[in-house]
């Protein structure tokens, strides 16, 4: 199958899953009992996050296979997922923030999870801007990876001390050993939600990937000329 | 030449070159001691100011001294052109990097030792009965830097604007070894002892063995032309 094919399928899927999700948790699903409305954000804030995530752990693997093989393609899917993930965690801080403003009574708080997430921003956007300051092409991509694989190991560590240092985020609600604790409307909406982000996630990390592969091709051309 | 040797060789070089020009070292005691002014009169006279703000304070001076160590390691090489020899160093260029953390926790430990002195003669603070554990975790933390540290370091040398991305990079990978040691730092100052903080030792502990392998395993991606 040609890649423009694979695209467009994955586009239809996206935007598909992203405006039955959009139904479900704007219209279908319930309000929340205690939070009201505002407890719909989290349809966006969740599977955001879930996919900043997600990037991340692609681009991850990308950079161990890029050092451990050398091939091209592995540091193009590192950096299309990278851009990716910054666009998703931006995006979930964002939401997140929207939420705790009428929750918590502010816009920010040093909660555990909220400052991993925007210290991972940071970890990120270095990365990006680790990739423009290079001159080599070449070495641009062996520098990246070596961050791509200390900053996804960092994660957890830095979780583990945000959280020793302080923390007030809502204790997980769907993936404990007791059970889940959300309604099922809530939990069927959230899941759809999660899958239509991936679905988008795909698709942005397709069309990016082919963007890259365009600039690839005008290099050598130039070379070439 | 063994690996012990050839990691021992690189040292040494360093060290005879310190021993030389101390250039590092009375940078960096000069950098301490204005730091120290700084703090009195960023707090004021208030006793109980710095008491309570010492260990972040101490922290943030300590990482801003790595970051001076860490630009230097690799400046030196670069200034003669000599990172081309360093490369000829035959084996596993792990030797270069394991030589080059241990130069910069040799130096920065010797001048966070005399920063810990002066902090105790300026602000009247009783540092010898604590001077153990205070520079124990000095030295944990330090290893944690340079771990990542020397990584960056090595990069630094061909990117654009490397005075400012050094600290970009580097500065939210660092968080964890940042409030794992200001906390302890803090314990320490404030209660004589780290009785009940096990956790931030074995996190730091932690870090500096993930960092140490994984730097370790990478640095020839990043010395390679």
């Amino acid at each position: 199958m040609r890649s423009s094919r694979v695209r467009s399928i994955l586009g239809i899927f996206a935007m598909l899953g992203v405006t039955a999700a959009l139904y479900l948790g704007l219209i279908w699903a319930p309000p929340d009992a205690y939070q009201g409305q505002v407890q719909r954000i989290m349809y966006v804030h969740v599977p955001a996050a879930w996919v900043a995530y997600l990037a991340f752990f692609v681009v991850f693997v990308c950079s161990i296979l890029f050092l451990w093989r050398g091939s091209q393609i592995f540091d193009q899917v590192a950096y299309a997922s990278a851009e990716v993930g910054v666009v998703f965690t931006g995006l979930a801080i964002l939401a997140g923030s929207i939420w705790g403003k009428p929750t918590w009574g502010v816009w920010w708080t040093w909660d555990a999870r909220l400052t991993t997430t925007a210290i991972l921003l940071l970890v990120y956007v270095g990365y990006l801007m680790l990739r423009s300051v290079v001159e080599d092409r070449f070495r641009g991509a062996r520098y990246a990876a070596v961050l791509g694989i200390i900053g996804f190991i960092d994660i957890p560590i830095i979780h583990k001390s945000v959280e020793w240092w302080r923390t007030l985020h809502q204790a997980p609600s769907v993936m404990r050993p007791e059970g889940s604790t959300v309604a099922p409307p809530m939990l069927f909406t959230l899941l759809v939600s999660v899958a239509a982000f991936t679905v988008l996630y795909l698709y942005l990390l397709a069309q990016r990937l082919h963007l890259e592969r365009l600039d690839a091709e005008i290099l050598e051309k130039n070379r070439e000329a | 030449m063994n690996f012990f040797q050839r990691t021992w060789t690189v040292l040494w070089k360093d060290l005879r070159i310190e021993g030389r020009n101390r250039e590092g070292l009375n940078t960096l005691l000069f950098f301490s001691a204005i730091l120290l002014f700084l703090f009195h009169f960023a707090l004021g006279p208030d006793r109980t100011q710095i008491g309570a703000a010492a260990g972040g304070l101490l922290w943030l001076g300590f990482i801003l001294m790595g970051l001076f160590a860490m630009a230097r390691t690799f400046q030196v090489e670069r200034e003669e052109e000599c990172l081309e020899g360093l490369r000829l160093l035959p084996g596993d260029p792990g030797a270069i990097y394991l030589g080059k953390v241990l130069w910069a926790v040799v130096l920065l430990g010797a001048v966070e030792f005399v920063t810990f002195l002066l902090f105790g003669l300026l602000f009247s603070v009783d540092i010898w009965t604590r001077l153990v554990s205070l520079l124990g975790v000095a030295v944990l933390g330090t290893v944690g830097i340079s771990a990542v540290g020397v990584l960056f370091a090595a990069m630094a040398a061909h990117l654009r604007a490397r005075e400012a991305m050094l600290p970009l990079l580097l500065f939210p990978l660092l968080i964890p070894v940042m409030l794992a040691a200001i906390q302890l730092t803090q314990m320490i100052l404030q209660e004589g002892s780290i009785v009940g903080q096990g956790h931030w030792v074995r996190l730091l502990a932690v870090f500096d063995t993930v960092f140490l392998v994984v730097g370790f395993l990478t640095f020839t991606f990043v010395l390679e032309e």
